[in-house]
This record gives structure tokens, C-alpha cells and sequence, in this order.
């Protein structure tokens, strides 16, 4: 036989034994399959294996929630349990996103009500959530297990009310950092005295006092609780009371750690803490008061994630606290603790992959202090596996970063932001652009990059011509002309997400990247020279995108504020609010 | 890099005069671009970055402030002499003039940064003149979510040098007032009290910006009494001029030595050393009110 002959039976042989391959068994291994690009990419494979795909999947991530509709989605995937929804553009955080944008849960709940029954877990963020929605979600899915609200709004604490209420399988409450009208504490207390399951309880960022003997007596009978976040208006002496009924935490965060204490009230919440030998992750810790800090010293000896943002350390106290950190890989502070406070970081954590640096006072740029470049120095010094850094500071060298990024060559995830916009390497007066392009060049597993300082069209050549595998790229004040934003779409392969505000990149540069869009979840431009004709061609030429228009009070007609830009299966939405033009 | 800016700048200052009273160029300004781009918004961009100072002085009591096409003509109102106290952020490119003047819209298409007042005192727009005790930030910047921010304003670290904040203070033996230069990063305290005149004060300033060295050239006006009439801090390294200024208690920015030493001590509330290119419209004035003094 000829070769071609040859190949062409053996590929009907192969064929003729995929196709009697059984389906449980596909499905059973496909089940083990956790990653949903994995599955993705296995949905591509065949039919079949599209089908065995679909129906062992268990769990949904959504990175858009206009990306698909939730019929789209049930129709799909019969049997979900689990769901990750994601909605406003990140902008959102900033403000620079309308009140009613959308992203509102509730038709997708109406959805899973009538085709996931037996929901169980719930991870939203961005979304816009009610209290309706919220009382919805805890009476129609009986079996519910797991909330998890992080950057959302639109709801209060009678929402959690509900979810305490109702949800007798409950093991997880975890919200974060949301724009939630705390009405008050009364939610914690309508856990019926029968529920037991919850192992996470996070409410560290709700302000109201709670009952604290509800909150006592709820975690004494929680045995498998393993992740409790309180807020401020836990007291220390509260602290320590909890504490003593779940030893077994393995993430704790405190209350307000500032309290007076007597030595013996002291004393006992130092024994108390050492006995939770299995934590973790240590947060909280509101204003901190520099002499208790020793307390934690006996429980720190195998945390790996230590966050100390909402505690304003001095560089002494952080320095002390470390040493008894050895294990840290994460670490995150606010820049009272200066660079001297960093030089310790380098010199006590040498496990250390992840540094976030948040600013104290970020509106007062009179401040003497904070962090500079000589602190971000140290720490790379010290600590060779840094992968993920964020960075707020008010002066950078391209330098710096250069021997930053030669000491760790690993980054993922770089997030720098110099707070002032269009700052210059201080020492040189030059732009920043060497800084960044030592970052592409070097670090070439860099999957997210958010940039700052004076940047001309330089940085964006680089990044477009080195960043193989960014996903991300944030940018804001920088790039001088179409140019920039124009190397950055026909580079970066791997673009999935570009949000852009401020700079000067008009209707050349959005165009483009025609094509790039539809293999990127979106696109965020606000603040630059992009105008209505522009999106509006791009919105004929490229119908599978939604695009979408904010406009600002008073702006000129023909300018296009902010844009939105995504691709969608579901076609254009129909719940924008009258301030958001869909092209 | 610096120089060529510089010269460009100092160009465009020399063709459009009017631009160049108490008009600013922004901290990242780049203004060869300016006028090769073909929408005239760029101008506006760069502008953004020194949204900060700038813009503060056309905010209309509060809210959100934002460009129309309209609005960009007669720059006047628009801006005033640079804030005293903020900091460049060591940016240098700021301190020459860009011969753009305000917000002038040429194509009449603009961007809209959005400006918003997050300090309770409120400059009202137009006014020209300066002593705004509240500062214009631009929306969303720097990136912290709102739960973060809120949480700091309402419970803000406590720091050692509680001090920071507060202006000259009066009685227990100290006068304290801030010094911020152009183009350095950090701001500096001295304590006026400590001095007996310009001379001391103008040399502890050339320790404390000890990258730059101080000259004294020629005097302003005859004057009888202790003055220092011109003290200009020579920047060797960038090649401009500086001159030390200061606010007074009306609010209003003076050239350093105009008046006898002990009645500045009276009145200055805080110093800047500033390009004297931007300083040109401050000696009319100084010498005026000096007269209405005097």
C-alpha cells in the first residue's frame, strides 16, 4: 500500500474506535476535568465529545455575563451546580461606570430557579444584586450551599437576612467589598439555632455592629467552620472569646485590634491564638495597635497569606511581625510602612509570590511618605519568587525596574501604579517606557500589566512586540498618538482584556483591532478621541461585537465618552439604561 | 530630553505672550505633539495629567466639572497660577510654559476628563486668582475601589507626624510652614521662627534642596529696609531659573523679599520655589499690593 493508503486506513481504524467509545466512560473522565479552558478546549474535540463535555460539567464561569444569555447557558449545560458570574466592566471599581449600567442577577436567577433546582454555589462579581433577588435565591434552591458576593451592589443587609434565614445547608457567606447598605447587624442573628453547616463566614466589610452573642454561640456550634472574617466592631476581648470555640480556623480575620487590654486579658488572647495551629491566612487587624501585635507572633509560625491592608503599620512593627513569617507567600500592606518596612519584607520572606502595596492617603499628594522605588528594589531582592505584585507609589526609576524584573524574572502579574499620571522617572525626567519594556522583555510568562507615569508610544511597541502571553493590559494617561494603542491590537496574542482610559487614541486605533475583538472578552475606553462615527463603524463591521456607548452630561455630540466593546452570542442587551447607547 | 522641551516651550512662549501670563504647562504635557495631531484633543489629554492643579481653579462649587467645546475659549478663567503646595511629582516638563493657554479647543472636539471635588472647600470658577484650600482629583484615579477609600477617609492611619496636615501653626515657638519645589518629590517644613531673615531662611532652603544652588543677582527695587529682592535658586543640572515664593494669609501668591522680614513671617502661610517663568505675572502684583501696604 502507499502511504497515503496506508494513512487512510489507519485513520478509519482510529475513528472506528472513537466513535465505540463509551459515552459513561468519557463522561466520567471529563468529570475529573476542574478547568474550564480545559473543557473548552475538549468541547472543540467532536461532537460526541462536545455532548460528554457538556454533560458532565458541574460548574459555569461566566467572565461576562453579556457574553450569553442564561437560556444560552441552561440549554447547554443540564447540569450545573455551580455558577461564576462576572458583570461590569472593571472601570466599575473606579466610578467611571453610569448607576444602572445592568449586570442585574435576577433573570438569571428566574432561569436556574426553573432549570437548576439543585443549584448549590453562587460566586458573583460586579453584579448588580437586590434584596428581592437575594430573599429569590434563598427560597428557591433548597439545596444552596455557597454565596459569594465580591464588588457587587444594589443590596442591603436585609438581602443577607434572607439568605440566613432560609438557607438551611448553607456552609458559605462570603461578602466582600461591596457597595452594601448595611442597614445594620440583625442579619447574623437569624441563623436558625438549628443551622450548623457554615464553614466560611466572611462579613469583614460590613460596618454595623453585630450581636455578638448570636455571632458566639453561631460559631460555637459550627464545628467545621474554617474561615471567619469579622469586622471592626469585634473587639479583641470578643476576638478571643471566638477563638477559644474554633481553634481550627484555618483563615482569621479580626476585628478592631485596638482595644485596651489588661496584661492578663492580654495573656489569655496570646495562648488562645497560639492554639490555632492551622491558620493560614491572617486579615483584619483595624487599627492595630503596634504593642498587641506580639500576640499574634505564636499563630503566625505557618501563615501563608498575611493581609495587612486595612492596618496601618509602621515599618518597625511590620519588620517584627515578619520574623515570625517565614512561610509568607503572600502579602499584602498599606505604605505606612514605608520602604524600610519592605527592606524587612526582603530580608524575612523569602517564600514570598505575591506583594500589594495599597496606599494610605492616596488623595493627598503633599504626603512625605509612602513607599518609593528603593522599597520595590528590596523586595526583589529578597524574594526571587515574586509572580504578582501591585504597586501604588509616588516616584518610579526605570532603573528600578529593570533590576526588579532582573532579580524576578517571573511575573504574571505586574501592576504598577505611579500615582500621579504622567509622572517621569524621577532622577532622569525621562518616560517610563524602558521600565515596562524591561518588564515584556524579561518576564515572559507576564499574563496582566497595568501601567503608569509618562509613557509615550514606545511602552505599547514594546508590549505589543514582547508580551506573547499578556491577557490583561490596563493603561491609563499614557501612549501619544494612534500608534500606541495599534501595537498593542496587533501584538499580544493573547489579549483577552484591554481597558484604556485617558490617552490619546482616536478612531485609526480602535478600528484596528476589527478582528482582534471577537477573540478578546472586551474592550474599555474612556476618556479619549474616539468618536460616535467610529463606534459606529466598528458596530457595522463587526456584528457578533456589541458595542456600547456611555455618554457623559454636556459632552459633545459626535464624542464617544466611554465605550464598551464585546463579543456576545446573546446579541445586543435589552436592559441598558437610557445613558448607555447600544450601536 | 528635558532641554528640548524646554526650548520648545520657551518658543511658544515667545510667539503667544498672552499664553504665557500665569498660564501652566501639566505635568506631562508633551508639546511637539500638540500641535502635529491632527484633533486637537491630545492637547487636552496631556492636560489630564495635571488634572490635579489645573483644572481646580475652573471648578464651579462642586460636582462634576467637565469640558463642552464650548467652554475652552478665554483661558483666563480657567487657570490661575499653579497651586502652591502640590507637588509636581518631580516633573519638570510641567514648569515651562506650553504657549497652549487653557483648554482652548481649536477643532472643537474634546475629550472630557472628569474632574471631581473630593475635599469640602470649593474654589469658585473664574475667580483668576488662587488660595484654593481644596484640591480637584480626577474621577476614579488612582485605582482604589470605593470600599478602600471610603474605609481610610473615615478612619485615616494614624500617623507619628500628625502634623502633616496642618498649616503654619502659630504660638509655641514655632512657626511651621511647608516648602514644596518644582520638580522635587517631597515636600520640606521649615520653622520661620528659627530665622533672623532672608538670608538664613534662603540658605537653609539651598541645604535642604541641596541639589540646587543659590545665586543672588541684582535687586529688585531700592528699598530701605531688609530685602531680598530677587533670591533665585540656579538649578545647574536642568539649566532654569527658580524664584522662592510664598502664600500669604489673603491667599494671594508673592515673590519672597517684598516686604520686611517680620511682617513675612506674619503672613506667609506657606513657600514654593517655582520656575520664574511662571512666576512672571507674580511681581506686578506683589509690588502693587506692597504699595497699598505700604
Amino acid at each position: 500500500m502507499g502511504s497515503s493508503e496506508l494513512k487512510r486506513s489507519k485513520d478509519s481504524v482510529e475513528s472506528a474506535r472513537w466513535s465505540s467509545f463509551p459515552d459513561e466512560v468519557l463522561e466520567r473522565v471529563l468529570s475529573l476535568l476542574k478547568s474550564h479552558r480545559d473543557r473548552s478546549s475538549v468541547s472543540l474535540v467532536c461532537k460526541d465529545w462536545y455532548n460528554a463535555e457538556r454533560w458532565s460539567r458541574t460548574h459555569v464561569f461566566i467572565g461576562n455575563c453579556y457574553s450569553v444569555s442564561p437560556e444560552i447557558v441552561a440549554r447547554r449545560f443540564p447540569r450545573i451546580r455551580s455558577v461564576t458570574l462576572k458583570g461590569k466592566p472593571r472601570f466599575s471599581d473606579f466610578n467611571l461606570v453610569p448607576e444602572n449600567w445592568g449586570a442585574d442577577i435576577h433573570a438569571w436567577l428566574v432561569v436556574f430557579a426553573a432549570k437548576y433546582p439543585f443549584l448549590e454555589e453562587l460566586r458573583l462579581k460586579r453584579m448588580a444584586i437586590s434584596d428581592e433577588s437575594l430573599e429569590f435565591l434563598a427560597i428557591s434552591f433548597p439545596n444552596f450551599k455557597a454565596l459569594s458576593l465580591l464588588s457587587c451592589d444594589g443590596f442591603s443587609t436585609n438581602g443577607l437576612a434572607a439568605i440566613a434565614t432560609h438557607c438551611k445547608n448553607l456552609t458559605e457567606l462570603d461578602i466582600q467589598e461591596n457597595g452594601i447598605d448595611d442597614k445594620g447587624g440583625s442579619w447574623l442573628s437569624c441563623f436558625p439555632e438549628s443551622f450548623t453547616s457554615l464553614e466560611v463566614l466572611n462579613f469583614a466589610n460590613l460596618t454595623s455592629d453585630i450581636n455578638f452573642d448570636a455571632l458566639e454561640k453561631l460559631v460555637g456550634r459550627c464545628k467545621s467552620m474554617r474561615v471567619l472574617k469579622l469586622n471592626r466592631s469585634v473587639s479583641l476581648e470578643q476576638l478571643q472569646r471566638l477563638l477559644v470555640s474554633a481553634p481550627q480556623l484555618a483563615e482569621l480575620g479580626t476585628g478592631s485590634f485596638s482595644q485596651e487590654l489588661t496584661i492578663r486579658e492580654y495573656e489569655e488572647l496570646e495562648s488562645t491564638l497560639s492554639i490555632c495551629k492551622n491558620m493560614h491566612t491572617l486579615s483584619g487587624l483595624w487599627d492595630a495597635k503596634g504593642i498587641y501585635l506580639p500576640a499574634l507572633y505564636p499563630a503566625c509560625s505557618h501563615l501563608t497569606f498575611l493581609n495587612l491592608s486595612y492596618a496601618a503599620l509602621q515599618s518597625v512593627e511590620l519588620a517584627k511581625l515578619l520574623a515570625h513569617c517565614p512561610r509568607l507567600k503572600r502579602l499584602w500592606v498599606l505604605d505606612t510602612v514605608e520602604d524600610k518596612g519592605l527592606e524587612a519584607v526582603g530580608l524575612n520572606c523569602p517564600l514570598l509570590e505575591e506583594l500589594r502595596v495599597f496606599p494610605a492617603d492616596p488623595f493627598d499628594d503633599e504626603i512625605v511618605h509612602g513607599v518609593t522605588e528603593a522599597g520595590f528594589v528590596a523586595v526583589s531582592f529578597g524574594c526571587p519568587r515574586l509572580h504578582y505584585v501591585l504597586y501604588f507609589c509616588r516616584q518610579m526609576t526605570n532603573a528600578a525596574v529593570a533590576t526588579i524584573v532582573q532579580n524576578c524574572p517571573d511575573f504574571t502579574h505586574f501592576r504598577l501604579c505611579i500615582m500621579n499620571p504622567g509622572q517621569p522617572d524621577y532622577l532622569t525626567n525621562e518616560p517610563m517606557d524602558e521600565a515596562f519594556g524591561a518588564v515584556v522583555k524579561t518576564c515572559t510568562k507576564l499574563q496582566r500589566l497595568s501601567v503608569s507615569g509618562l509613557l509615550t508610544d514606545l511602552t505599547f511597541e514594546y508590549i505589543g512586540r514582547y508580551a506573547k502571553n499578556l491577557e490583561t493590559l490596563s493603561v491609563a494617561f499614557a501612549g501619544r498618538s494612534d500608534w500606541g494603542m495599534q501595537c498593542v491590537l496587533g501584538g499580544c496574542p493573547k489579549l483577552r482584556k484591554l481597558e484604556i482610559r485617558d490617552c490619546p487614541f482616536g478612531n485609526a486605533a480602535l478600528l484596528s483591532g476589527l478582528e482582534k475583538y471577537e477573540s478578546m472578552r472586551s474592550l474599555w475606553m474612556s476618556a479619549c478621541n474616539v468618536t460616535m462615527n467610529g463606534c459606529r463603524l466598528l458596530a457595522r463591521e463587526m456584528p457578533r461585537l456589541n458595542v456600547e456607548v456611555m455618554k457623559e452630561d454636556g459632552s459633545d455630540e459626535s464624542q464617544a465618552d466611554k465605550v464598551y466593546v464585546y463579543r456576545s452570542i446573546a446579541g445586543p442587551r435589552r436592559d441598558a439604561p437610557p445613558s448607555v447607547l447600544t450601536l | 530630553m528635558e532641554k528640548s522641551y524646554d526650548d520648545t516651550n520657551t518658543e511658544k512662549s515667545g510667539l503667544r505672550l498672552k499664553d504665557t501670563e500665569l498660564r501652566l504647562g501639566l505635568p506631562g504635557s508633551e508639546s511637539p505633539e500638540r500641535e502635529e495631531h491632527d484633533q486637537n484633543v491630545l492637547s487636552l489629554k496631556s492636560f489630564v495629567s495635571g488634572a490635579k492643579r489645573g483644572f481646580s481653579d475652573a471648578l464651579d462649587g462642586g460636582g462634576k466639572w467637565v469640558f463642552s467645546g464650548g467652554s475652552g475659549g478665554g483661558s483666563e478663567g480657567l487657570f490661575s497660577p499653579r497651586r502652591g503646595g502640590n507637588n509636581n511629582g518631580g516633573n519638570d516638563l510641567s514648569g515651562s510654559d506650553s504657549g497652549l493657554g487653557g483648554p482652548v479647543l481649536k477643532d472643537g472636539v474634546a475629550p472630557k476628563p472628569l474632574v471631581v471635588q473630593e475635599k469640602k472647600s470649593q474654589v469658585a470658577a473664574g475667580n483668576g486668582n488662587t488660595a484654593p484650600a481644596s484640591k480637584a482629583q480626577v474621577v476614579g484615579w488612582p485605582p482604589i475601589r470605593s470600599f478602600r477609600k471610603n474605609t481610610m477617609a473615615s478612619h485615616p492611619p494614624k500617623n507619628d507626624n500628625d502634623d502633616d496636615n496642618a498649616e503654619a501653626k502659630f504660638g509655641s515657638g514655632c512657626l511651621y510652614v511647608k516648602v514644596s519645589m518644582d520638580g522635587a518629590p517631597y515636600l520640606r517644613k521649615v520653622d520661620l521662627k528659627i530665622y533672623g531673615g532672608y538670608k538664613e531662611l534662603s540658605s537653609a532652603l539651598e541645604k535642604m534642596f541641596s541639589c540646587f544652588t543659590i545665586g543672588q543677582c541684582g535687586s529688585h527695587g531700592v528699598s530701605s529696609r531688609d530685602v531680598l529682592s530677587e533670591s533665585r535658586l540656579i538649578d545647574l543640572l536642568h539649566g532654569s531659573e527658580y524664584v522662592l515664593t510664598y502664600e500669604d494669609k489673603d491667599g494671594d501668591w508673592m515673590l519672597v523679599g517684598d516686604v520686611p522680614w517680620e511682617m513675612f513671617t506674619n503672613c506667609c502661610k506657606r513657600l514654593r520655589i517655582m520656575k520664574s517663568t511662571e512666576a512672571i505675572g507674580l511681581a506686578p502684583r506683589a509690588m502693587e499690593k506692597c504699595k497699598t501696604r505700604t
